[in-house]
Formats: structure tokens, C-alpha cells, sequence
């Protein structure tokens, strides 16, 4: 049985928040840090948006370009690592607003920034037993990094939903495969606001290891090479990382462009390679052959090898806004408006 | 806001789901179980009636002096908004410049958090409109 993407959709906040407004607070040079990281702006959700709202609207506008009843889908997965609630997941709430509930079920997931990519490889799993018709699977995040934290300056919002199922496909998911370890390179421990990271930890042994092993296993199990396929998308901590990984993989920067969104948007965690692929999915056309590759620190990678199916121009692609329309739909935020959208400021009681 | 009383709500007030009488064809919300136009005729006919989302506004305020729940957006817009289906609704008009509203802008639903009950409290969704 082919299993895959039948639909997808996106959704950005339209703050955004440049790297010098943010270093001129705290004595750092921000233009500097943008050149390091090729971070050019970074997405800020509104004081009302979270990762439920943005999964909301993510799956909305999924459902919106293919028509599926709602009712059809067996399944809702949200990754995430910013989950409003510690308990009560996300998922409940995106299947009452979709009207998918309730005979279903429904779960968050965890893995740092790949949580919405392992929600993806379950669905495909409970469609190709036959087990549900529809799965959706989400990656959103709010992802907070400490004031004055390099991490400030590419923790954005944003997320992208995918409805995975066998027949109509858009794009037919050919395999994936995982590489995953215990590598202690960021966490956050319960309660505590923001995470912690260890430094150079998170390049070599980290980020740069797992999505090589992952990416390398997949091309070998599908005999294939990096000049096989039109597009390729890596996590994207920052602008820098996916560039380098691709080069150390032989793919070029024509193939990893169109997925490339962290110099507009910052790091949007699990967010990032859904929308990422979603970036693609808007320009893609049938025949064409997709690589991507996600990063959780902690540490793990989802590979993915994915063909577009001539179903694609079958899709109401507009009946959504693409990402394009996404990042260029933006308003610029002073750090001040910034700490109080994402609840930096000490407030009184009365105001909670 | 009691979480019951927010909970049996949850189904309209995220889906825009109100109710059209069955003799006249009206179409309210939030839901009625009479048509307040048929009376009587009406019972047993309103069916569940879900909106597209789709309207325009018809009027709107700009508020300075915000309850608590809204202290962070403010100013912020209410508006009343003529549904594609006939019904008026009044929301808030979120991703919107104050210099950019205009009386007939056509709007679509969106869900956001519109309040909770302290930071260990429930938090409460709903529908609120921003610009096509
Ligand atoms: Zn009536």
C-alpha cells in the first residue's frame, strides 16, 4: 500500500523580531549575531496565540485544500515542545476545532524539535496496517529562549500540519528511517521556563551527527544519491547549520533553498522541518523527489525520502495561505512589545 | 467563567456552530432553541448550523480602557460582523493595524486564547476575526 501526505497546511505569527533590536539590549553586537547565525528576523507569536492556536490553524487550512470529512481522521498527533498545558494535551483541543472528535484517538508528543516528524512516521505506521483511513500529524512551537541567551535571538513560533493517508496523495512518503542516541545537548527540566544547552555540545556530536547518520542510512537503504532528488530540507536551528550539513552531504544550496526559512522566521522547533517541507509542497510538481531530514536534541533524526505524485495539481493549494504569503505577512515588534508578548515582564496580580 | 460552563460551549464557540430555524430559514448565534421570529412553529425545528467563517465588518470600536483578560492587547478592535450567512456576530479584530480597519473589510474567523482562569487555570478558546 502507498502511504503519505494527502493534504498540509501552515501557519506563522506575522510578529517578527530583528537580531540587533534584541543585542542592543543586552550589550551585544546583534548585528554580528545575525551574520553568525544568517538569522535575519525571527516570528513572535501574538499575546493570544499559542501552540494550540497555531496547530488550530495549521490543520484548519489542511482540511480547507482537500475536502477530507473530518470525521474520516482516526488519529491527531501534536509535537511539541511548548505545549500550553503540562497536563491536558493539545490534541484534544485541534480535534474539537477541527470536528474530528470524538472517535478518534488523540496524543502530544515530545522530542525536543522533531516531535512533529515522529508524529508524522506514527501515522504513516497506523495508515499502512490499516488500523485508521486518516491521521493528522502536527508540528507547532512557541519555543522560548532565556533573555540574554544566544538561543533569544532564533526561538520563534510557528508550526505545520500534515494529513497522512493511502489514497489521493499529493506526495507518497517512499521510506524513513531514524537514527536516535542519548546525548545530552539541550533540555529543560520541569517547571523551569527556559531551556539549557550545552554549548559546543550542540554541533559536532548533536545536531551534525544524528542528521548525517539518518540521512546516510536513508540514502543507502534506497540506493540512492543527493543529486537524485530536487529539493532537500534539514532541521534549521539557525541559517547556518542546514547549509553546512547539506554541503557535508553532497547536496547544494539550489536544493536546500526553497525549504529554508530559518533566516526569516527563526527556529521554530517543531515547527521547523514540516514547515520547511510545507515550503516545498507549494512549489512542487509531480515527479519531483524530496529528502528531509529532522533534529531532536536529546538526541534523535527523522529521515524522510518523499515523491510527488501527480495528486498535487489535484490539490486546492490557495484554498490556504502558502508560506510565502506566511513569512511576507510581518510586522516588525521593538524588544520592549516583545517581552510583553511573550510574557517576560513581571506583572502585577490584578493583571495575570 | 465556570470550566463547565465554557466546556459545553467549547463546540460553538470554536466552529462558529449556531442554528437555522427549520420553517423560516433564519440562521442565529450564538445557538437558540427558538426562532424569535416563528415562536412556537419553531420548537423542535432549529437544527445545528455551522458558519463558514466568512463575513465582513459592519462597525466597529476601537477600546482604550481593556478588562483584565485584554489588558495586553490594548487598544485593541471590537466589531460587529455581518456573516456571510446573515447573521451578526461581535469579535475581536486580531492582526489588524488601527489605520488599516474600514467599515465592509472582509474578515474570517480564527481561533485564539480569549482568557483563563490565572496562570494554573483553565485557558479558554474561542473564535476571533482577522483580515482576509
Ligand atoms: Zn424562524
Amino acid at each position: 500500500m502507498d502511504v503519505g501526505i494527502v493534504s498540509y497546511g501552515a501557519y506563522i505569527p506575522r510578529y517578527r523580531i530583528v537580531p540587533q533590536e534584541i543585542g542592543k539590549v543586552w550589550g551585544t553586537d546583534g548585528e554580528a549575531m545575525s551574520r553568525n547565525l544568517y538569522i535575519l528576523s525571527k516570528s513572535v507569536p501574538g499575546p493570544d496565540e499559542d501552540v494550540i492556536t497555531i496547530a488550530v490553524e495549521a490543520a484548519r487550512g489542511t482540511l480547507r485544500r482537500c475536502g477530507v470529512d473530518p470525521k474520516r481522521i482516526g488519529a491527531i498527533y501534536v509535537g511539541s515542545e511548548s505545549h500550553p498545558y503540562a497536563v491536558k494535551p493539545t490534541s484534544t483541543i485541534v480535534a474539537e476545532a477541527i470536528e474530528a472528535s470524538p472517535n478518534m484517538t488523540a496524543a502530544d508528543f515530545e522530542f525536543a524539535c522533531k516531535a512533529g516528524t515522529a508524529a508524522i512516521q506514527c501515522c504513516l505506521g497506523l495508515v499502512g496496517s490499516g488500523m485508521i483511513e486518516y491521521g493528522m500529524a502536527i508540528g507547532a512551537d512557541t519555543s522560548q529562549g532565556a533573555p540574554g541567551d544566544a538561543l533569544e535571538y532564533s526561538a520563534s513560533a510557528g508550526g505545520a500540519a500534515y494529513l497522512i493517508g493511502s489514497k489521493n496523495l499529493i506526495a507518497k512518503i517512499e521510506n524513513t528511517v531514524s537514527y536516535t542516541t542519548d546525548t545530552p545537548d539541550f533540555w529543560r527540566r520541569e517547571g523551569q521556563d527556559y531551556p539549557s544547552h550545552g554549548g559546543r555540545f550542540t554541533g559536532e556530536p548533536a545536531y551534525f551527527k544524528h542528521i548525517t547518520s539518518a540521512a546516510k542510512r536513508l540514502l543507502e537503504t534506497m540506493g540512492t544519491k543527493p543529486s537524485d532528488y530536487d529539493y532537500a530540507v534539514f532541521h534549521q536551528p539557525n541559517g547556518k547549520f542546514p547549509m553546512r550539513v547539506a554541503k557535508q552531504l553532497g547536496f547544494t544550496d539550489q536544493q536546500i533553498e526553497a525549504g529554508l526559512l530559518t533566516p526569516f522566521i527563526g527556529n521554530t522547533y517543531s515547527g521547523a522541518v514540516p514547515l520547511g517541507l510545507a515550503s516545498v509542497l507549494d512549489v512542487a510538481k509531480p515527479g519531483q523527489r524530496i529528502f528531509a531530514v529532522a533534529y531532536g536534541s536529546g538526541a534523535g533524526s527523522d529521515a524522510f525520502d518523499i515523491s510527488i505524485t501527480d495528486g498535487i495539481e489535484e490539490l486546492d493549494r490557495s484554498a490556504a495561505p502558502s508560506i510565502r504569503e506566511l513569512v511576507e505577512r510581518k510586522k516588525f515588534i521593538d524588544y520592549a512589545t516583545y517581552a510583553k508578548y511573550k510574557n517576560k515582564i513581571k506583572l502585577k496580580e490584578a493583571i495575570e | 467563567m465556570a470550566v463547565a460552563r465554557f466546556w459545553r460551549e467549547n463546540a460553538s464557540r470554536y466552529n462558529l456552530i449556531g442554528t437555522k430555524c427549520g420553517v423560516c430559514g433564519r440562521v442565529y448565534f450564538p445557538p437558540r432553541s427558538v426562532c424569535p421570529t416563528c415562536h412556537r412553529k419553531s420548537i423542535g425545528k432549529m437544527e445545528p448550523f455551522k458558519l463558514k467563517g466568512e463575513g465582513e465588518v459592519l462597525t466597529y470600536s476601537i477600546v482604550h480602557e481593556a478588562p483584565s483578560q485584554l489588558e495586553m492587547q490594548k487598544p485593541y478592535v471590537i466589531a460587529i460582523v455581518q456573516m456571510d450567512e446573515g447573521v451578526r456576530i461581535t469579535g475581536q479584530i486580531i492582526d489588524v493595524e488601527l489605520d488599516e480597519l474600514k467599515v465592509g473589510m472582509k474578515v474570517r474567523t480564527t481561533l485564539r486564547k480569549v482568557s483563563d482562569d490565572g496562570a494554573a487555570g483553565v485557558i479558554h478558546y474561542g473564535y476571533k476575526f482577522m483580515p482576509v
